[in-house]
């Protein structure tokens, strides 16, 4: 086999990028879910949200991209606040499917909503200044916004990782998750918890979309092929463990960009033949236990 | 009650067979009652076993390509196209249901849910399957090699046998000792298991004859239509085939039935829908409502999952149970 080392380090970039995004949503999905039992189907939805409201800022109010790395994330999470407040609520107590169902719902509404006013081409949104051109390392080429992206997923996917494991309030959410009437009785207040929690979590997912605005393209559709990855991805990593979704994410970007050197047929369903492996093997998950 | 519905689906069925005399156009009808048989099938899992498969498109779209290819390649005779698909459906079904009853409650659900995501990039780049384009012009040929199935008549007959056919076998499955089983599962899976049965057995077999009959839908479907596209396979219509079985009511046999009528019909006709009360009201805004038709399905999903989870024939069923229980 003929593989240039540079290509093949770029494609590892990419791959990295691509596990960056993987990591973040899937990491989102597992805090989401611990919570509240619920699968959130919108968090596809709602990382096109982050994008394009980046991409809103930009052409309607020139507002640049660091801005809205900070402001694109508190909107879609104040819109998850509302979400989890006035819909979600009323189904904690039915089968988990209903979740499922209902946040299906969201997604269309969301995806509908916004392709019924930018329609289904991309939407084109440019590398920050800051951000533009590369870095020549003498063996390859490093685009410094990749660079960038890889970085401030990983800064943001550890102090998730921190503040969970290792605060005052990641206890009490661990302990929520374990058993939410007994913590409910110390004093704590779940339902605020709760609530809270699902704003992070489509927050995580907004941040994500911003990041992904200039190396993605932007269209309404742009979450609905990733959030099925993203579902493999958990089933392969299993949602037992914080540190398990993000080193599955990232390692599954990076099998993926692999596959695009050596057997670029197989790049996009490589990602569920390793969950078929996964099942058969180890079907808890790689990171789960079995209940 | 067991007379009334006995009658109630009598004239439903003498409606069908009118159905083309009294202004229906068949191809429209025969599309509604693919798509009533794909629900049927998909509620013998969900509603009847509780497990809800995400997946299920592959099924519809991976039997529907394989009839198309089948009819128009090799020429198969229509019979043998829609075994063929059926057999296709059941294959895959065997396969997803195997793997994905290793989990659980929504595990189960996402895992079918990338299994049908593979199948449809499989459809994408697969050589046979005409791409983004799909199968087109797939030829209906003769029926035994007797029967011309070019005339939307005739084909609207036998469409309709296979269908009523199908049904008649699920009726029996939920009613029969298996089916019971199912129920049992849905219930309380680990008093199934307590009770000694081998749960996971029934769980795939229930998969399987899911997955079979929805297979014979697509087959069913890209007879009638005359071609197989990637829509059959994308994750789309999996979602689409749940809210049908939501919209219908869960576990209740008519469910189905009427919920995919009345999603077919409002994916036609919301659009006329919308001019029309765009006319009547002189809001403009209504107008728009054709190219929203993704909204709507969302906002329907919503409000079922939120107000109206025993779907349109649980209400009725609870309707006259509340009463007799009156009298």
């Amino acid at each position: 086999m003929n593989i240039s080392m540079p290509a093949l380090l770029s494609q590892l970039l990419l791959g990295l990028v691509n596990g960056s995004f993987y990591a973040i949503l899937s990491l989102g999905l597992a805090v989401i879910f611990g919570l509240l039992n619920v699968i959130n189907f919108a968090h596809g939805a709602l990382f096109m949200m982050g994008a394009v409201l980046s991409w809103m800022a930009m052409n309607y109010f020139n507002v640049n991209y660091w801005v809205m790395l900070v402001v694109a994330p508190l909107i879609v999470g104040v819109f998850g606040v509302l979400i989890e407040r006035l819909l979600l609520r009323w189904i904690y107590k039915l089968d988990h499917l209903y979740g499922l169902l209902l946040t299906l719902g969201l997604t269309l509404l969301i995806e509908g909503g916004f392709r019924s006013v930018y329609g289904v081409s991309g939407l084109a949104y440019s590398t920050p200044e800051a951000l533009s051109g590369g870095t020549n390392l003498g063996f390859m080429f490093l685009p410094n916004y990749r660079a960038w992206v890889v970085v401030a997923s990983l800064v943001v996917c550890f102090a998730t990782w921190y503040a969970i494991e290792k605060t005052r309030l990641g206890a009490y959410l661990r302990a929520g998750t374990e058993n939410p009437r007994l913590v409910e009785a110390f004093g704590v207040n779940v339902p605020l918890m709760v609530t809270l929690t699902y704003g992070f979590g489509v927050a995580l997912a907004a941040f994500a979309g911003v990041l992904a605005a200039p190396v993605i393209q932007i269209s309404p559709l742009m979450g609905q092929n990733l959030i099925i990855i993203v579902f493999a991805v958990v089933v392969i990593g299993g949602m037992g463990s914080i540190m398990g979704a993000i080193l599955t994410g990232l390692g599954l970007g990076v099998i993926e960009g692999l596959t695009k050197v050596f057997y670029p047929e197989a790049s996009a369903t490589v990602v569920f033949v390793i969950m078929v492996v996964v099942l058969l093997i180890r079907p808890a998950g790689l990171f789960g236990s079995e209940k | 009650m067991k007379k009334i519905s006995l009658v109630v689906y009598g004239v439903l069925l003498l409606a069908l067979i009118a159905a083309p005399f009294i202004g229906f156009y068949p191809v429209f009808v025969m599309k509604v009652l693919c798509f009533a048989l794909f629900a049927c099938a998909f509620n013998l899992l969900l509603g009847y076993t509780g497990m809800l498969s995400f997946g299920h498109a592959a099924f519809l779209g991976g039997a529907a390509y394989l009839t198309g290819h089948a009819l128009k390649v090799w020429h198969f005779t229509p019979e043998l196209g829609l075994i063929a698909g059926t057999l296709a459906g059941a294959l895959l079904g065997l396969v997803f249901g195997w793997l994905a009853i290793r989990r659980q409650g929504i595990y189960f659900s996402m895992i079918t849910l990338a299994l049908a995501q593979m199948m449809y990039f499989v459809a994408l780049q697969a050589p046979f399957t005409g791409g983004e384009d799909g199968l087109q012009s797939v030829p209906r040929g003769k029926l035994f090699g007797l029967i011309d199935l070019r005339d939307d008549l005739t084909m609207y007959y036998v469409a309709l046998v296979i269908v009523v056919a199908a049904f008649l076998l699920i009726a029996r499955t939920v009613h029969s000792p298996f089916g019971q089983v199912l129920k049992g599962i849905k219930e309380n899976e680990p008093r199934a298991i307590s009770l000694g049965y081998d749960v996971n057995r029934f769980k795939l077999l229930a998969f399987v004859i899911s997955a079979a009959l929805s297979g014979l839908a697509g087959s069913l479907k890209t007879l009638v239509l005359g071609f197989a596209s990637l829509s059959d396979v994308h994750w789309t219509a999996s979602g689409h085939v749940i809210l049908m079985t939501l919209v219908g009511g869960l576990g209740t046999l008519s469910g189905p039935l009427v919920g995919s009528a009345v999603v077919v019909l409002l994916e036609n006709k919301v659009g006329d829908f919308g001019s029309f009360m765009a006319r009547a009201t002189g809001v403009d805004w209504f107008n728009t409502l054709g190219e929203s038709v993704t909204m709507v399905t969302g906002l329907i999903f919503v409000v079922c999952v939120l107000a109206f989870r025993k779907g349109i024939m649980g209400e009725v069923i609870a309707f006259f149970d509340r009463r007799r229980g009156k009298v």
